[in-house]
């Protein structure tokens, strides 16, 4: 059973071939075999799981059900999820326990879904690597001497062993892509302002986006139908109708403009999956593609530009984080000050604390100007870069990463080379664009994902060139070995 | 050296809105601590914060009435700093393109001139909660129902000169956002309060002296003496050879002193950005112009109308003006008299207001309606009473035994106005008293007037008052002088 799409699970729930009691069942007892290997779950909620899939019976029984009613999910532990641990996989988090559902968790759940438990990250989804979690690193399920990516890399390991067949993920720089890629599995980071980042705990409030991870495009689809639209509780987010996103997958990509950016297929790319993301083109060029070379100039100022905007914003995001309302405190604190830096000091890891000092000086008195103004400029280039493409072409393809999994502790002490992992992903966070990253292949073992970059709410056609591409290849379906 | 003073006030209006500035929490004073204080108030871990379109539309009407440009694009930005009431680790605030821009308001002194005073400019900002370090055996206990309260904080020009033109200064604001209904304008609940920046310069020096800035001033008494005592530290200072400290003070009003609270060394590098949470606003013109004609009318010309329309003193009518509540009570009073201003006037600036003070009423609170009291002055005014049985009419209204016909009539206070009967007492007393009348009539003119008053004395006792006082006096000059 877990070998199925949400979409095939849907249809033995709907005719009844199949409980969601005993399909959550399945799930939690393949959760609890595995993750002591994986570590992709920092918390698992049977007791409300089975609770939630015995309510999504009813509701199959009564006849009122949706697609996604009674499937299993697994929640990013970003998002806040009331009644349960919402760590952030931070130790200054350890002892939270969120006193109600974000937006998003608070969708899936109308939309009758069962949540399984939460997946690990990088604290503070900073990473990418998921080495950076106070629960340990998550192991990469295709080689358990890699790391899965980061920052959603529980979540990709999950769907990646089929510890759950969907999961929400976020997106700052990368981190439902490049683990997507990493993993062998789809995820979709949308536009930004798409999905509601209310009970998202944050990290850099004008990068941040949720999107969903899955096995198929279409998975994705039917999952980012419940995910996505206005929440007046989010400000930055967008006041427009969703489309239903598994209308247009059957359409035809007969003459779609897809752009290929000479910037990422660069020096910095691994060659192997250069030749597979130019495989995986053809096959879209064999659909009725048509491939134009285009530029996107500014690429190479995205990675300092994003590592001024996401710390100066993560350096005031975290500073709630003080010890005085919830949270780790410190022991006996001798005063204000001692409360402050000791909780502080204790409770968030060596990457937080760069980004915040990185934040805090870029924010200063007399560097303001420098760095933080100077970064929102590179911002408007590279938004312009794309603007500019996508008068030619309707998509951008490129690699998602310029590497396949790497070796846990490999980058570790390399923050440079960690940092260029995002190479590819970042500046579609900084113009707020939505892309999607589907498996095209394997190297040595290792899957390889290739990104479709789109035009602002642009995520049907996304989805739409990435299920024509799952039509043509199985790289999707293929499953790692030992997770039987 | 002949010293300069110069001064610009930074007030702090809370805006009087149902919830606060960034959720959907109550503002209203006096609950218990912490139970007006929601997920996003406290700071929760994910929580965003979301504008309440009615905080924009009371600044805009602040902007409207001080003649600022009001900015059709306007930004929040954070102003991040630790503190244990502080839950976020930073304000809500405004720092470039604020939602009020430059402005001006004139001041009266008091030799009846009047000042142009600058408003650099206004903007809005959340409130911090509050940090309590009694009954906590040591520690401190903090009350979040005031984080999130929206305030909008009104920066002046340093174009005020001593301690009298700053509180003429505030007391205007005052009113104007009390006329303009953003704000009750409640000092002691904290509702409106300033930061005064202080220096002192060379007379006839241009460039501005090294300031101090004083925290939290919370009533225009304190504005007054804390500006005073101020001055004159800086003075001593500058006198005795030695410079002043730019640094943050507070103002004790138990001992009357200022004292430092944090030097410019110590002072935060706030790190102002905008704040990624919350969008730039976009106003149009047509909502700008749609909010001004919702606009009262304001102080200055309420004024100026009731001198014209009422023919007022300049002194009164600034006074019946000095509250929207007070005027429109007076103007309900003059209405209800059948259009005595004068008399309207003087009974609300003497008996009522004498009342109301000496109850620590307010005027909408007051016991006599200001219908009740333009039907009695109409009483006055068409002799049914006198101005003296009116003191004990209006007593009687006050505490609560009806209008001033109805306790007329019960208590049978007309006024006696039949010239035959006063005519007859005129006699009587004349007859009854003759030492009084040689008296009278062999002292100089100008000591008679004062002497009638015995006789007038002894009608009104026979009459308990009644007797019309004018008729009276007429009559007994009559007589007194002709006999």
């Amino acid at each position: 059973m877990h070998q199925h799409t949400l979409t095939e699970l849907s249809q033995l729930l709907q005719s009844k071939q199949l409980s969601s009691e005993e399909m959550t069942k399945t799930y939690l007892a393949r959760a609890e075999k595995f993750n002591p290997l994986l570590n992709c779950y920092i918390s698992l909620s049977p007791e409300r799981a089975l609770q939630q899939a015995r309510a999504a019976d009813k509701r199959i029984h009564q006849g009122n059900a949706g697609p996604l009613t009674g499937i299993p999910v697994t929640h990013k532990d970003i998002y806040c999820t009331d009644g349960l641990k919402t760590s952030c996989a931070s130790k200054m988090l350890d002892n939270f326990i969120a006193p109600y559902n974000a937006t998003v968790v608070e969708k899936l759940n109308d939309a009758g879904m069962v949540t399984l438990g939460k997946s690990n990250m990088d604290e503070f989804a900073m990473g990418s690597s998921n080495e950076n979690s106070y629960y340990g690193a998550v192991l990469n399920p295709w080689d358990t001497a890699r790391v899965p990516g980061g920052s959603s890399g529980g979540s990709a390991c999950a769907i990646a062993a089929r510890l759950t067949p969907v999961a929400t993920g976020t997106d700052t720089g990368g981190s439902i892509r490049q683990p997507a890629a990493l993993c062998g599995i789809t995820g979709l980071k949308p536009t930004y302002g798409r999905v509601s980042r209310y009970g998202m705990i944050a990290y850099a409030s004008s990068l941040d986006q949720g999107g969903p991870m899955a096995q198929t495009a279409e998975d994705a689809a039917l999952l980012l139908n419940a995910m996505a639209g206005f929440d007046k509780r989010d400000s930055t987010c967008v006041e427009l109708p969703v489309d239903d996103y598994t209308a247009s997958l059957n359409n035809s990509i007969q003459g779609l403009k897809i752009g290929l950016p000479k910037q990422y297929f660069g020096d910095a790319l691994d060659s192997n999956i250069g030749d597979l993301i130019h495989t995986a083109i053809k096959q879209l060029q064999q659909s009725g593609a048509i491939i134009h070379e285009i530029e996107l100039p500014n690429t190479h100022l995205s990675i300092p530009a994003y590592y001024v905007v996401a710390p100066a914003e993560c350096s005031s995001n975290l500073s709630r984080f003080d010890g005085v309302r919830f949270g780790y405190r410190c022991e006996d604190p001798k005063d204000l000050s001692d409360l402050y830096c000791r909780s502080r000091g204790e409770g968030f890891g060596k990457e937080l604390k760069n980004r915040i000092m990185i934040g805090t000086y870029v924010l200063s008195a007399g560097y303001y100007d420098a760095y933080y103004l100077k970064a929102q400029k590179i911002r408007r280039l590279i938004r312009d870069d794309f603007q500019q493409a996508f008068k030619e072409v309707e998509v951008i393809i490129g690699p998602t990463s310029p590497t396949t999994a790497f070796k846990l502790g490999e980058r570790t002490d390399d923050p440079v080379s960690m940092y260029l992992s995002d190479i590819y992903t970042v500046s579609v966070n900084l113009a707020g664009l939505p892309a999607i990253s589907v498996p095209a292949g394997f190297v040595a073992g290792l899957p390889v994902g290739m990104q479709i970059i789109g035009n602002y709410f642009s995520e049907s056609r996304l989805l739409n060139t990435a299920y024509q591409f799952q039509q043509k290849t199985d790289w999707h379906r293929t499953l790692p070995e030992g997770y039987n | 050296m002949q010293w300069e003073t110069v001064i610009g006030l930074e007030i702090h209006v809370q805006l009087s809105t149902r919830s606060k500035i960034f959720s959907a929490a109550a503002t209203a004073y006096g609950a218990e601590a912490n139970r007006q204080a929601c997920a996003v108030d406290l700071g929760l871990p994910g929580v965003l914060p979301v504008i309440n379109a009615g905080v924009i539309k009371k600044a805009v009407k602040f902007g409207l009435a001080v003649n600022a440009e009001i900015a059709e694009h306007f930004v929040f930005a954070r102003k991040n700093y630790f503190y244990p009431d502080l839950p976020k680790g930073y304000q809500i605030s405004q720092l470039e393109l604020p939602i009020v821009g430059y402005g001006q308001i004139a001041i009266r002194l008091d030799d009846g001139s009047n000042r142009i005073i600058g408003i650099t400019r206004a903007h809005l900002e959340e409130d911090a909660g509050k940090s309590l370090h009694e009954d906590f055996h040591n520690m401190t206990g903090i009350d979040l129902n005031r984080a999130g309260t929206p305030l909008l904080e009104i920066v002046s020009e340093p174009d005020l000169r001593n301690a009298q033109e700053a509180v003429a200064y505030m007391k205007k604001i005052h009113t104007l956002v009390r006329y303009l209904g953003i704000s009750d304008g409640n000092m002691q609940e904290g509702s409106f309060r300033c930061d005064a920046n202080i220096s002192i310069r060379a007379k006839g020096d241009t460039k501005l002296g090294t300031r101090a800035e004083i925290k939290n001033l919370n009533s225009f008494r304190f504005v007054e003496q804390a500006i005073l005592h101020e001055i004159d530290r800086q003075i001593d200072i500058l006198e005795s050879g030695n410079k002043v400290v730019q640094e943050t003070r507070l103002y004790d009003p138990d001992k009357n002193e200022t004292r430092a609270m944090r030097s410019k060394e110590e002072a935060n590098d706030y790190r102002y950005f905008p704040d990624p949470d919350l969008l730039p606003v976009e106003l149009s013109r047509d909502d700008i112009e749609s909010i001004r004609t919702e606009l009262p009318e304001l102080p200055d010309a309420k004024r100026q109308r009731f001198i014209k329309a009422f023919n007022l003193s300049e002194y009164d009518s600034s006074n019946l003006t000095i509250s929207r509540e007070l005027a429109d009570y007076f103007e309900a009073t003059v209405q209800a008299s059948g259009g005595e201003a004068k008399l309207s006037a003087n009974w609300i600036m003497g008996d009522l207001s004498a009342a109301l003070n000496k109850e620590n009423k307010d005027i909408t609170k007051s016991p006599v309606t200001a219908n009740a009291l333009g039907g009695m002055i109409k009483r006055i005014k068409d002799n049914t009473i006198s101005g003296k049985i009116a003191k004990q009419i209006f007593e009687d209204m006050w505490n609560g035994e009806g209008d001033a016909d109805t306790i007329i009539e019960v208590r049978g206070l007309k006024q006696v106005s039949d010239s035959g009967l006063i005519e007859k007492l005129v006699d009587e007393v004349i007859a009854a008293n003759p030492d009084q009348v040689e008296q009278f009539r062999s002292s100089p003119g100008e000591k008679q007037g004062k002497l009638i008053g015995f006789f007038v004395g002894q009608i009104m006792k026979k009459t308990q008052g009644k007797a019309n006082p004018q008729q009276v006096n007429a009559l007994l000059n009559k007589k007194l002088t002709a006999g």
